[in-house]
């Protein structure tokens, strides 16, 4: 089996290539956030922690920051109040014409937002939404309230109703049963979900640029962008604002991932 | 499952996330169809009186030598980004099979990772190794080359290539799910039936994950063809036109020179685009469903 043992060689060597051309863009922001006196290429660092000292002890950045987890954290506790709702009668009755609902919700997802932002910028200046935050959390829940619904669902389909059943004979209503019953049972599908729509509205550039004017009210996303066009913009800097601001989306990656696992193992809540 | 005897309680719990999507997406969808046939614009004397102007905005795209060119940027930026995703997520995710758990553990975040980090953050790592004094212009003067000036000779090539490296990720996943469905024993059959490693590949794996392939091409396709970010952020567009995709020039047009209702008639084009790979997706997806668990 020598064929093999060579097949095996290269494959391991594709990947290694591979991986080490993937790393290059990343091997620069994690070295120059590092570096006193960082340039745009990959080099060395002089290591120093002046350039996270300096970002994360900037007003101007804490504002960035505090506004991003107002937009995010207001949109996902909104959306998964809503898509949570609006899973439960998809998931527990019968409803005309559902399949046709959950197919346009389907194609609802895959559709660009781009599409839709010069009138939802025309709408928001005639709503007075326009460079508001609450604008923004309403846009961000609405797109990305389709998946949503799809997600709650799916994870609703797998909690019995047997358990409710119990809830319910002793008087508890629907609404008091979903809260009490399903949504606790379904935590780590909740939580996906909302992982899912914080990462989502804090890694969003496009929304909040085109619809906030206001630089005080900016996300990160956007004062990341504006910090990397000013002209005398310091790399070591630029590197470590992008790393502390990229940070919980990769916390929040790990996270989902350990609960989506979980999710799985709990399917089965009445056996036993 | 329970029959429909409470209608109201149903009716309260699904309104108020319909009135939210119905508002701030179903609307917007609807003005975009109703403002591309008015000459709606942001400011200048025409802003007072909107007037209906029938197929107008959609001559004036079609004679515009801008537009038809930003059609075809978009097309090429699409095309080799999807191509680029697919065949490269598809190689790793059938590479990594099988290979050892720590190279594993190792060799993966490193794909992930670009695509886990906020579109500003990739753009901006993008940039820093494409851009004249980064990364690979300094690799290749120490390996005694002349450097290349990659954002003003081959912006496109550029930008494609920053997608590839964010977006793979998203493939490589999407092709491990479905090559782990795969059984082993049809392989090893096809093995012992003396065909080749791409013999199999494109005889016995293909056909059997012939539906993942097309949903994510579709999925893939629309997220990159509305994608406006990460060129936004490396180039802006340019230099000059050279990468005004349909959705830089959406924004050149409607927020920089406040034509919206020209604008809206791109985002028009945009969407009957979107529109017709989303149905692709959803039937491909529909038939998926019927034949598993759904009911």
């Amino acid at each position: 089996m020598k064929s093999k043992k060579r097949d095996k060689i290269i494959a391991y060597g594709i990947l290694t290539l591979l991986a080490l051309i993937f790393l290059l863009p990343l091997a620069w922001v994690v070295l120059a956030s590092l570096d006193t006196n960082a340039n745009i290429a990959v080099k060395m660092p002089n290591v120093t922690l002046d350039n996270y000292i300096n970002v994360l002890t900037s007003s101007t950045n804490h504002r960035a920051f505090a506004n991003g987890l107002v937009i995010s954290i207001g949109a996902s506790v909104l959306t998964v109040v809503l898509a949570g709702l609006m899973a439960y009668p998809l998931s527990r009755y019968e409803i005309k014409h559902k399949r046709l609902f959950m197919l346009t919700m389907l194609f609802m997802t895959c559709l660009p937002v781009t599409t839709v932002m010069v009138p939802v910028y025309r709408l928001f200046v005639m709503l007075k939404l326009y460079d508001t935050h609450l604008g923004i959390i309403l846009f961000m829940a609405s797109s990305t309230m389709p998946y949503a619904v799809w997600m709650m669902k799916n994870f609703m389909d797998s909690v019995p109703v047997s358990l409710e059943e119990a809830a319910w004979v002793d008087g508890a209503g629907k609404l008091q049963g979903l809260i009490h019953v399903v949504v606790p049972l379904m935590f780590a599908g909740v939580s996906s979900v909302a992982i899912y729509v914080f990462s989502g509205c804090w890694g969003n550039f496009l929304t909040p640029f085109l619809l906030l004017r206001d630089y005080n009210k900016m996300p990160a996303a956007v004062s990341l962008y504006q910090y990397f066009g000013a002209h005398t913009v310091s790399y070591g800097q630029l590197a470590a604002f992008s790393l502390v601001y990229a940070l919980p989306s990769i916390i929040l990656y790990v996270l989902s991932q350990r609960y989506m696992s979980k999710g799985f193992a709990m399917e089965g809540g009445a056996k036993g | 499952m329970k029959k429909n005897k409470d209608r109201g309680l149903l009716f309260a719990f699904m309104a108020p996330g319909l009135f939210v999507m119905a508002c701030f997406f179903l609307v917007p969808i609807a003005m975009t169809i109703f403002y591309s046939f008015t000459n709606l614009s942001l400011t200048g004397s025409e802003a007072a009186s909107l007037r209906f102007t029938g197929l107008e905005n959609y001559f004036k795209i079609l004679r515009d030598s801008a537009v038809l060119d930003s059609v075809k940027k978009t097309l090429q930026y699409t095309v080799f980004s999807v191509l680029g995703q697919n065949i490269l997520g598809f190689m790793i995710a059938y590479l990594m099979q099988g290979k050892n758990q720590i190279f594993r553990k190792i060799v993966g975040p490193v794909f992930l990772a670009a695509w886990v980090m906020p579109e500003v953050v990739g753009s901006v790592c993008a940039y820093s190794v494409l851009t004249d004094k980064g990364t690979i212009n300094m690799l290749l003067q120490i390996i005694g080359l002349s450097k290349i000036s990659w954002m003003y000779k081959y912006p496109m090539f550029a930008v494609i290539v920053a997608n590839i490296w964010r977006g793979t990720a998203y493939s490589m996943m999407v092709y491990q799910a479905a090559l782990d469905s795969v059984p082993g024993d049809v392989r090893d059959a096809a093995q012992i039936d003396g065909a080749t490693r791409s013999q199999t590949i494109l005889h016995v794996i293909v056909p059997i994950i012939k539906n993942t392939i097309t949903t994510n091409t579709m999925l893939t396709t629309l997220m990159t063809m509305g994608g406006f970010g990460l060129i936004y952020i490396m180039t802006a567009g340019g230099p000059g036109t050279k990468t005004q995709t349909l959705p830089i020039l959406m924004y050149t047009k409607a927020f920089k020179n406040y034509e919206l209702g020209y604008g809206t008639a791109i985002s028009m084009i945009l969407l009957l685009i979107a529109a017709i790979f989303g149905i692709i997706y959803v039937k491909v997806m529909g038939k998926e469903m019927e034949g598993g668990h759904e009911k």
